[in-house]
């Protein structure tokens, strides 16, 4: 299917004529998912958080990916068993680019795939025992891992296996944690869930079963950066601001992560929360019991970053301020010229995003930074709080998808004609075959950082190239 | 801190040159040493040590439970690839919806292409009382939204663990109408703790042919001079069943490819997003039951298909991957006895043009000791093609090989004096592949992406000549089939081997003395 001319376009009537394709069912479930922006808006108007559609190509995954491919698996020295058949850990196996230092395979094994393999012996007799011996292999083959979770596929759950027992008894036996985590891929609409019951398991078996280290000595400024999965180094690009402001980061969650930062992180001042939807459970938990207070940042794009320092420097006494301040002006003359250098090339370019929780808002001042437009945004697995908080960031008359389904997106792009649609890796050779410049929005399309200032000038120059390449340009033959 | 930002709008730096310089590197220092409560680097340095020796790889092979970087992905993605090389085919993957997500994902990401495939999206209450409703709700709109030809129904563990039955799913939901009666939907059960996406393939290829052809036996069908090919699981599946079709066309043979991907994953970028493009027309599906034989390229990914095939009376022949010029020429034997046709000049030429291209460059084959791993018929094939460039197949290893395939490699390697350091390695890993280099050191691997971590650690070159290859582009536009393909695999092999040459003689004054212009 082929893009139509680019014309005025009343997004309203393109939503109702996509509708149109469903049988009635369907039709009247997914209408209550896409809408346009009205002015004033305290939140996009749209459900979610609901079951996908069956058979409608939705984009989403499972709970097995929100704990084991984005919450535990970044932690980098534990090992992450994909409990159960060998495919969800094959094709989740190092895909995500959640960068970490160390020898992996020796005191690191971020990029490696360990699974108990299920064979139909293990369905109908259960696994626990297997279980068991898998820990122990593990211990003995590794013997510098720090611990040990149970990422639990989809038969786990259904089949009855104790895997909390079995992991008392083998941290009893190791004297090192291991985790149990339910996340079985039918659990929950998304992988949102898996995010949810990932941080219910860090609750319960690392803040509950573990303690800060001996010897560990807090200071008055002492922060973590939690939901900031370090894709192509963001947390460090974001964690080096932070020190610069004269803060102190004792814990990164989870990108290049250690168990000891969990352990530690009840220690903080202050919990700074990027990813508010994978991780906002954990936050809120901290600041029950611990007293600790959290605040959400954005790091995406200058005004967004300068914003964020000042509101996080407002937090603590006047010496931190004033660094906030210094390093804000430090930066300036570097975004400046990054702008000076892009703005005139992407100015006034229409951006459609999809991606998962938090980017679809997040990244919505980076792109306005650069005198780009958002005309359409929705989520993967977002829930009624993001959409909230998405009305401030998008303006009227945007169009929003919540699960959108592949066709919808289909339409909707070919209706509304962007200049670059910025999405997955599912979506990226579909828009790119309609000669469409696409961006990766979960993995930075294998570039990145994209966050803090030194990432806002890779963004700016990806924007640029996906945009301005000639490629374009040859699509159609001449003859 | 310095005023000198590293970052700059001049040269862009991103996380290639970014991290490295001085202030991250700074600040990984601080973080390692003050928060992370890691291990001594004496104490890593140690215990690195240790898993390079004999002792370590005993304990490695004692394994009996633990799974380590395993060179087999489930039972549904090889369905769907299957399914996905049929005309207007869109696979309905029955059960948990993530899975969907990450075989398109997988596929993406080697093809560097669309892929189209829904879910039934079953969640926690289906689990209890069964996805029927799933299969009514997804035919239906599946059928509606994205107009298929056909819809393939495979399923996810999930739903093979609750015990859904898909033939009566799908009766039902015509019944309900989701589908119109005559609309095909050819299922296959693809449980993902029975064997590998291999079975997978061969379980969705049964589940085609036995949905057109019928289920029994039949043996007094009717046969033309059409000859039938399974090309099997194969990354390289776009260059290769193209070459397959050329080498039909110079023998002037009708081929009938059953599953052919080759035009679904490499469709053009003109302005237009064909959903699907290509494949096994539905009619010709039909009419292959009437073909006088059926190849197999891949014996491992269709043993069930080649079965059901022979009791439809059919003559089948099954190869392990032909790669090179003995593989290659039993395949243009096989084309002539089957079709009665002699083997045109056009192949002769090319298989002489092939075999002057070996001798060109035998010098730096010879003797040369290589990994390999991979699916089983992919080991056989390239172990066979290694060893009649007298190069040394040493360690040949599948995660999906079973005993019987651990003889079939033995058999090949006895052949030749080439292949008397070889040993083959079903069920095992490539964290066993790791120790077996670590002890047993070979020059090159020969395997997928994967393998760059054994590349890294074992400092052993790669080429990645197999399914998935997501850190090189465009290679499975290539052929590694007939002729033309074997001396691609050869100049693929030549070049890993040169540059590496080059990378070992590159410093000045130092190792130069080797670093020729002429080889």
């Amino acid at each position: 299917m082929s893009l139509s001319e680019n014309t005025p376009v009343d997004v309203k009537s393109v939503i109702n004529d996509v509708l149109e394709a469903y049988p009635e069912k369907s039709r009247k479930r997914r209408a209550k998912h896409l809408n346009v922006l009205e002015a004033e808006a305290k939140d996009c108007g749209v459900k979610s958080n609901i079951k996908s559609i069956p058979g409608v190509m939705t984009i989403r995954g499972c709970a097995y990916a929100g704990s084991k491919g984005v919450v535990w698996g970044p932690i980098k020295d534990m090992i992450h068993i994909s409990h159960g058949p060998v495919g969800c850990g094959y094709y989740s196996w190092s895909g995500r680019r959640n960068y970490y230092i160390g020898d992996t395979g020796i005191d690191s094994w971020g990029t490696m795939h360990f699974t108990s393999d299920f064979q139909e012996k293990d369905i109908v007799f259960g696994g626990d025992k297997k279980l068991h011996k898998v820990i122990e292999e593990i211990n003995d083959l590794f013997p510098l891992v720090n611990g040990i979770s149970i990422q639990s596929e989809c038969p786990i759950g259904l089949i009855g296996d104790d895997i909390e027992a079995v992991a008392r008894a083998k941290s009893a036996e190791i004297g090192k944690p291991v985790i149990p985590v339910r996340c079985e891929g039918f659990r929950g609409v998304s992988q949102s869930l898996g995010h949810h019951i990932a941080n219910d398991v860090i609750r319960d078996w690392v803040f509950d079963k573990t303690e800060p280290k001996a010897g560990f000595v807090s200071t008055p400024y002492d922060v973590t950066i939690i939901g900031d999965y370090n894709i192509g180094g963001d947390a460090w690009s974001s964690r080096i601001l932070l020190e610069e402001i004269g803060l102190r980061v004792i814990a990164q969650w989870s990108g290049d992560g250690t168990l000891a930062e969990l352990e530690n992180t009840p220690k903080a001042k202050v919990n700074l929360i990027h990813c508010y939807r994978s991780m906002n459970y954990i936050a809120r938990h901290m600041e029950e019991k611990y007293n600790i207070p959290w605040m959400e940042y954005n790091f995406f794009g200058p005004s967004q970053i300068a914003e964020s320092l000042r509101k996080i420097a407002a937090l603590f006494d006047d010496s931190i301020k004033e660094k906030a301040e210094a390093v804000i002006a430090r930066y300036q003359p570097m975004v400046d010229a990054v702008i000076a250098k892009y703005r005139p090339r992407l100015e006034g370019k229409k951006v459609m995003i999809y991606v998962g929780g938090l980017r679809p808002r997040h990244v919505a001042d980076a792109y306005h930074d650069l005198g780009m437009e958002i005309i359409g945004t929705g989520y993967e697995f977002a829930h009624n709080d993001d959409y909230q908080r998405t009305a401030h960031y998008v303006k009227e008359g945007t169009l929003i998808y919540d699960d959108v389904t592949a066709f919808e997106l289909e339409k909707f792009v070919e209706a509304l004609r962007p200049d670059l649609v910025a999405s997955g890796i599912k979506e990226k050779y579909v828009f790119q075959k309609m000669g469409l410049p696409f961006r990766q929005m979960h993995s930075w399309d294998y570039s990145g950082p994209y966050h803090g200032y030194d990432g806002f000038a890779i963004f700016a120059r990806d924007m640029d190239l996906a945009i301005n390449n000639p490629v374009w340009g040859v699509m159609k033959a001449p003859f | 801190m310095s005023d000198k930002l590293s970052q700059s709008a001049d040269k862009v730096l991103d996380h290639f040159t970014l991290f490295r310089q001085p202030e991250y590197k700074a600040m990984f220092e601080k973080k390692k040493a003050e928060f992370e409560y890691g291990h001594s680097d004496e104490e890593v340095a140690r215990v690195s040590e240790w898993t390079k020796t004999e002792e370590y790889k005993e304990k490695n092979f004692a394994r009996e439970a633990v799974v380590i970087n395993p060179t087999k992905a489930c039972q549904p993605i090889g369905a769907m690839f299957a399914a996905q090389g049929f005309e207007g085919t869109l696979p309905l993957v029955h059960g948990s919806q993530g899975c969907v997500a990450y075989y398109r994902t997988h596929l993406t990401r080697h093809f560097k292409e669309p892929n189209s495939a829904v879910s039934s999206s079953m969640t926690e209450d289906a689990a209890v009382f069964g996805g029927l409703n799933n299969m009514i709700d997804g035919l239906a709109n599946a059928y509606s939204l994205y107009k298929p030809k056909m819809i393939a129904v495979l399923t996810t563990c999930m739903a093979e663990v609750i015990g859904d039955d898909l033939q009566g799913f799908i009766a039902n939901a015509k019944k309900k109408e989701s589908v119109p009666e005559d609309f095909p939907v050819p299922f296959a059960h693809t449980p993902a703790f029975v064997g590998s996406h291999i079975v997978g393939y061969d379980n969705m290829i049964k589940g085609v042919l036995s949905y057109f052809w019928g289920t029994s036996e039949n043996f007094d069908t009717p046969k033309n001079e059409t000859i039938n090919l399974i090309p099997g699981f194969d990354g390289f599946a776009v260059g290769n069943n193209r070459e397959l079709k050329k080498i039909a066309d110079q023998f002037g043979i009708k081929l009938q490819i059953l599953s052919d991907v080759s035009d679904n994953f490499d469709t053009p970028m003109d302005g237009e997003y064909r959903m699907y493009d290509g494949g096994t027309k539905i009619e010709d599906v039909k009419a292959a039951v009437h073909s006088k034989a059926t190849i197999s390229m891949q014996e491992y990914n269709t043993t069930q298909s080649l079965q059901f095939i022979k009791e439809k009376g059919q003559e089948v022949a099954k190869f392990n991957y032909p790669m090179g010029v003995t593989a290659t020429d039993e395949l243009v034997v096989k084309l002539a006895e089957l079709s009665g046709k002699a083997v045109p000049d056009s192949l002769r030429l090319e298989r002489g043009r092939l075999v002057d291209a070996i001798a060109d460059s035998h010098t730096h084959l010879h003797g040369k000791r290589f990994a390999v791993y991979g699916d089983p018929d992919f080991c056989i094939g390239m172990t066979r093609f290694l060893l009649e460039l007298g190069a040394e197949p040493v360690h040949i290893l599948s995660t999906s090989g079973s005993k019987k395939w651990e003889k079939q490699v033995q058999k090949v390697l006895d052949g030749s004096p080439f292949g008397k350091s070889g040993k083959a390695y079903g069920g095992k890993d490539l964290w066993h592949l790791r120790s077996l280099i670590f002890t047993d050191k070979v020059d090159y691997i020969i395997g997928n992406s994967y393998g760059k971590y054994l590349e890294r650690d074992t400092k052993t070159p790669l080429i990645r000549l197999t399914y998935p290859i997501f850190d090189r582009h465009h290679h499975h536009r290539y052929p590694t089939w007939g002729y033309q393909g074997a001396l691609n695999v050869l100049v693929r092999i030549l070049d890993r081997i040169f540059e590496d040459i080059d990378a070992n003689t590159n410093t000045v004054g130092q190792t130069d003395y080797s670093f020729d212009l002429v080889r």
